[in-house]
């Protein structure tokens, strides 16, 4: 475990209860400095109540937690340190959103000099001065990844930040994510796009039904799936026959777009491809997978696809 | 404090809420302080509640500020309106919590906010007030006024007053708005409690059961620029007033530390 000094967010124990329902029930993890740390869970499973704890919105109902080294309870000594965006923007229609950061750099005691080259590092340099509530939802959403950045964040917290954006939008936010986590600044980003998440998350905690299933390395939860080979014979009449030699040798298969999909180690693929020629069946191609994140996490949360 | 302060002028300036707002104020006050000198001495009345307001009356000390206190109820009715959708919006819209980010402390953020608002409301007196005097100058002539009295001490010393006891009221309607804001956190809610209860149900309470007038908020906080209420005087309502609004002020205060955001 890493001293505390050395973590994002520390919570041991960290419960929520809302009448009898609780939405987080003991929840422990930790999120190392200076890593882009996933979280994520199926819808209610206590995500944003988490973060609004983090972010002293709402009051535990037991547990403790630190953030950059300070306690919860005490949100005043971090969050001028922590940029956040949950639950989606939320500015006021009326304004511009250039006046909208305006407003909250003159909250927090920002420099206003700020505020432009944050619209034109999202890309709203040429509507910063338009209302917000002529913004498209993608725009919104840049908006409010601009008022998380106000405060120089040394960690960022990031509730479903591509909601609503489009391809490009959603590799802009990657970037950004990768850009900020190269210079020292530890994200907390929660998504439901788990492919994303794969390509910048090197940590990543899992809950289910308000419990932490899952808090560490990514590449350490991927590694411990078994891996998936795919074997394709060259003519397709000869799908069955291959389907049998996996059965007789007690791996599961299932045929997907042709191909034989087999729950087994990697270094089976060899026995395979050799039991394969042995009854006459040539290989047209034989790969090997691990899950996906998505894969896993459908796995692991039980839901399905 | 200050940087709350700065935050919530930012939105009070906007250009829709802050000319609207003096727009309707300056309209209001035109028009009661018009209808006074224009009908002056009208046997159906030029006055408020019906009453007929002389020439003789608007000569004195007093006359000139006659239409501005006239209008103080309404002006108290646009500031409730205005305190209340200003702090009920922040729920609304879901900004509360931007600002709880940048300012985990609760109550400098409400704090912050009621400054910013009794300026907002300080520049809707000053502008009922410029509006009114200008009216008065402008028709004395017509309703054969004096206006001389209005120019010597105790006509100054009128105004200073008539200036802080409207400004007393404006602000004492804008708290109710404010806490109605907080307690509902949700604009639309908080102004129609606020003005059914103020404009409509306090009313019909004060006639069926005029014994009840003494008690009530709205009517305590009229009285404190009409002083034309002879059941109750103006200590008592400086007083009611004081203990309504600390009251429920601290209530609210309480709640808005206390409760989670979660919208």
């Amino acid at each position: 475990m890493a001293q505390s000094s050395q973590l994002a967010i520390s919570v041991t124990d960290l419960t929520k209860i809302y009448g009898e329902r609780a939405a987080l029930s003991h929840a422990t993890f930790s999120v190392p400095l200076g890593t882009v740390c996933g979280f994520v869970g199926p819808n209610g499973s206590g995500k944003t109540t988490t973060i609004r704890m983090l972010l002293g919105l709402i009051s535990p109902t037991g547990g403790t937690g630190t953030v950059l080294g300070e306690k919860i309870a005490h949100p005043e000594k971090y969050l001028p340190r922590v940029g956040a965006m949950i639950e989606g923007p939320a500015f006021y229609p009326a304004l511009s959103g250039r006046e909208n950061l305006r407003v909250l750099a003159s909250l927090g005691g920002f420099d206003q000099a700020i505020v432009d080259p944050l619209l034109e590092r999202v890309g709203l340099g040429d509507r910063g001065g338009s209302k917000y509530k002529t913004y498209s939802l993608g725009m919104k959403q840049r908006l409010g990844i601009a008022a998380a950045l106000l405060p120089n964040p040394k960690l960022l917290v990031l509730d479903e930040p591509t909601n609503g954006l489009d391809p490009n939008g959603i590799h802009e936010v990657r970037s950004l994510i990768k850009d900020l986590a190269a210079t020292g600044t530890s994200v907390f980003v929660s998504s439901h796009l788990l492919s994303e998440l794969e390509m910048i998350a090197e940590h990543l905690v899992m809950l289910r039904e308000g419990k932490v299933i899952y808090n560490g390395r990514t590449e350490d939860l991927l590694s411990a799936q078994q891996s998936v080979l795919i074997a394709k014979p060259e003519y397709a009449v000869d799908l069955n026959k291959l389907v049998d030699i996996v059965k007789k040798n007690d791996h599961a298969v299932s045929v997907v777009d042709g191909a034989a999909h087999i729950l087994s180690p990697a270094d089976w693929g060899a026995t395979l491809n050799r039991l394969a020629f042995e009854a006459g069946i040539t290989l047209s191609s034989l790969t090997s997978v691990l899950p996906t994140l998505e894969a896993t996490f459908f796995e692991m949360t039980g839901e399905s696809e | 404090m200050m940087n709350v302060i700065w935050a919530e002028m930012r939105k009070l300036r906007r250009p829709s809420l802050l000319l609207s707002t003096m727009a309707i104020v300056t309209l209001l006050t035109t028009l009661f302080t018009f209808l006074t000198f224009w009908r002056v001495g009208d046997p159906h009345g030029n006055g408020r509640r019906g009453e007929t307001v002389t020439a003789a009356f608007l000569s004195t000390s007093h006359g000139l500020v006659y239409g501005f206190g006239i209008v103080s109820f309404l002006l108290g009715i646009v500031a409730l309106c205005i305190f209340a959708s200003q702090t009920a919006q922040e729920y609304t819209y879901g900004t509360l919590r931007n600002l709880l980010l940048r300012q985990p402390a609760r109550m400098k953020i409400l704090g912050g906010k009621y400054i910013s608002m009794l300026l907002f409301a300080l520049l809707m007196v000053i502008f009922s007030l410029i509006s009114s005097i200008a009216v008065a100058y402008l028709l004395a002539p017509h309703a054969h006024v004096t206006t001389t009295a209005w120019r010597t001490s105790a006509g100054m010393s009128a105004l200073a007053t008539a200036l802080g006891n409207v400004l007393l009221s404006v602000s004492s309607f804008g708290t109710v708005g404010m806490i109605l804001g907080l307690l509902f956190r949700s604009p639309i809610s908080a102004i129609a409690t606020g003005v059914i209860w103020f404009l409509i149900l306090e009313n019909i309470l004060a006639g069926l059961v005029t014994s009840t007038a003494k008690w009530l908020p709205g009517q305590n906080i009229t009285n404190l620029t009409t002083n034309q209420n002879f059941t109750f005087s103006y200590q008592h309502s400086l007083i009611m007033d004081a203990i309504y609004l600390i009251v429920s002020a601290t209530i609210v205060s309480f709640l808005f530390k206390a409760r989670d955001v979660s919208n």
